[in-house]
């Protein structure tokens, strides 16, 4: 099973819901990985949706797991890609050519409905329309506070920071700017005083 | 009092008849100083003294933001109202000094928008004014749908075509010109805001169609002013001194509790913006809720009122003031 109950945080945190269809005149769908699933379910139950929906998706380590079952939804539009910085120009475009009536689901890991996010926020759409669902890993982009490097799918706290080495505290401080969780350096006070690192929600 | 707005004194400066309806009046500072700055789509409130009688109503300001010299509304005259605007139209000369409330915008543009599509109909087009000054000032991209009676009564029509050409268009119903506002939501740019002002039919109108239409709710935006309206009168007793106060028959609750000295929230005096939101000791009786501020829930729970444009009639009506 791909979903995962965060518990309840500060403010900051973002919160995902269940995707279910909206009236709409076009349907956007972004997902990467077991975010295939949540399609897969909509499409389940509203199979005369798919029609007129335009997916996005980034199997990531799922490989080609979900790939053919996307393809029998029969999605108006289906593309895979192997990133999601291969398959920004086309959410970018399809976002830019979209018209007002369009519905957009994210669905996926955190990094990935962030920065789609990101890019619908900058196309105009309002963030409170946009809907979001958490299937699969709880690995986090993470920003550290010190280089402002960001390091992808991180899924331990404390980490070693990819771009400056230092070691990270993961927060649930979270950046809709960014798309990234904050990290700040553990050991400031006693450098070398780093205490054993573990998996988040574990 | 009005929460956060201070009172400014102001001059008649200049009274305009702009059509056989709409009367349009200046005011500029009685001790000359410059007028507070608001963003399109804000409102002021006019104190009248009509005799015994202190009417407060909310009108549009439709001057450029960027003008601090004064401020601009118009006023269409209703034969029918409760009196506010026909004491506009013929009590108010050039040289009277009067007091406004601070501005206060509870219609303003969201800045974030690709791309501001706006809909009035008939007075309804007073906010806009502002609005189209101040993204005309700031390169923003709009479009204007203008629902008229006739050209005659098209307030400002013509002035707005004169100067903005094809991005404002004009509809009259006496030439049964309508908006076409299935095909307008259709073919927007995704990030277009929705701004709607004028009578209550058509902003239902107009958020209805968004809605079936895909729009989400947070890029559709709707002014709509309630005058309180008339009633059987009613007792209401405040539950902090037990104090029965008589709200009349052409009066608001609110009205009534500021005529008895009771310095209650207020902000839009249209059952709009929240501020007067009042908690229900007890009841016996009915609630006539007018207000669009109360979710439905809310209403039939019966433990809140908003004293601005709602109504009770029972036997006894207990608020938390």
């Amino acid at each position: 099973m791909s979903r995962f109950q965060f518990p309840k945080s500060i403010q900051s945190r973002p919160v995902y819901g269940t995707l279910s269809a909206r009236t709409g005149k076009a349907h956007l769908m972004v997902a990467d990985a077991e975010g295939a699933e949540a399609i897969l379910d909509l499409a389940a139950a509203e199979p005369a949706l798919m029609a007129r929906v335009h997916v996005i998706y980034i199997p990531k380590d799922t490989g080609t797991t979900y790939v053919e079952r996307l393809r029998a939804a029969a999605p108006a539009q289906l593309y895979v890609g192997p990133s999601f910085a291969a398959a920004q120009p086309r959410l970018r475009k399809a976002l830019a050519d979209a018209h007002m009536g369009l519905q957009i689901y994210l669905a996926g890991t955190e990094g990935l409905i962030g920065l789609a996010m990101q890019d619908a926020i900058a196309a105009g759409f309002p963030d409170g329309a946009i809907q979001t669902e958490h299937r699969g890993s709880v690995a986090r982009r993470v920003q550290c506070v010190h280089c402002k490097g960001i390091t992808e799918d991180v899924s331990q706290s404390p980490f070693v920071c990819a771009h400056c080495g230092l070691n990270l505290f993961v927060r649930d401080h979270y950046s809709r700017r960014h798309a990234a969780f904050q990290g700040v350096c553990i050991d400031a006070e006693d450098p070398g005083e780093v205490p054993a690192s573990e998996g988040l929600y574990q | 009092m009005s929460a956060g707005t201070r009172k400014l004194d102001v001059t008649v400066t200049e009274v305009v008849e702009v059509n056989d309806l709409v009367k349009r009046f200046r005011f500029e500072r009685s001790d000359g100083g410059e007028m507070p700055t608001f963003s399109g789509g804000a409102h002021t409130v006019v104190e009248m003294k009509d005799g015994d009688i202190t009417r407060l109503n909310p009108y549009s300001l439709m001057s450029d933001p960027r003008d601090r010299k004064c401020f601009t509304i118009s006023v269409r005259r209703d034969e029918t109202g409760r009196g506010g605007s026909l004491f506009m139209h013929r009590n108010v000369k050039p040289g009277d000094r009067m007091t406004l409330s601070f501005p206060v915008n509870l219609f303003s543009l969201d800045l974030r928008a690709k791309k501001h599509l706006m809909i009035a109909g008939g007075i309804g087009i007073t906010p806009f004014l502002a609005q189209i000054r101040q993204l005309d000032a700031t390169n923003g991209h709009f479009e204007l749908h203008y629902s008229v009676r006739t050209a005659a009564l098209g307030s400002y029509a013509e002035e707005l075509k004169a100067q903005y050409t094809d991005r404002v268009h004009v509809y009259h119903d006496d030439r049964k010109e309508a908006i076409d506002l299935a095909a307008l939501l259709d073919g927007q740019p995704l990030g277009t805001h929705l701004y709607v002002c004028g009578p209550k039919g058509m902003i239902d109108w107009v958020c209805r169609t968004a809605e079936a239409h895909g729009w989400p709710s947070e890029a559709v935006h709707y002014e709509e002013f309630l005058a309180p309206q008339s009633g059987k009168p009613f007792t209401v007793t405040l539950a902090s001194s037990g104090r029965k106060i008589e709200v009349g028959e052409h009066q608001s609750m609110l009205e009534a509790l500021e005529a008895a000295g009771v310095d209650a929230p207020y902000l839009c005096r249209g059952g709009a913006c929240g501020q007067c939101e009042t908690d229900v000791v007890s009841h016996d009786g009915n609630f006539v809720h007018r207000d669009h501020w109360l979710t439905d829930d809310q209403k039939a729970c019966g433990n809140k009122i908003m004293p601005c444009v709602s109504r009770f009639e029972g036997r006894s009506l207990v608020i938390d003031r």
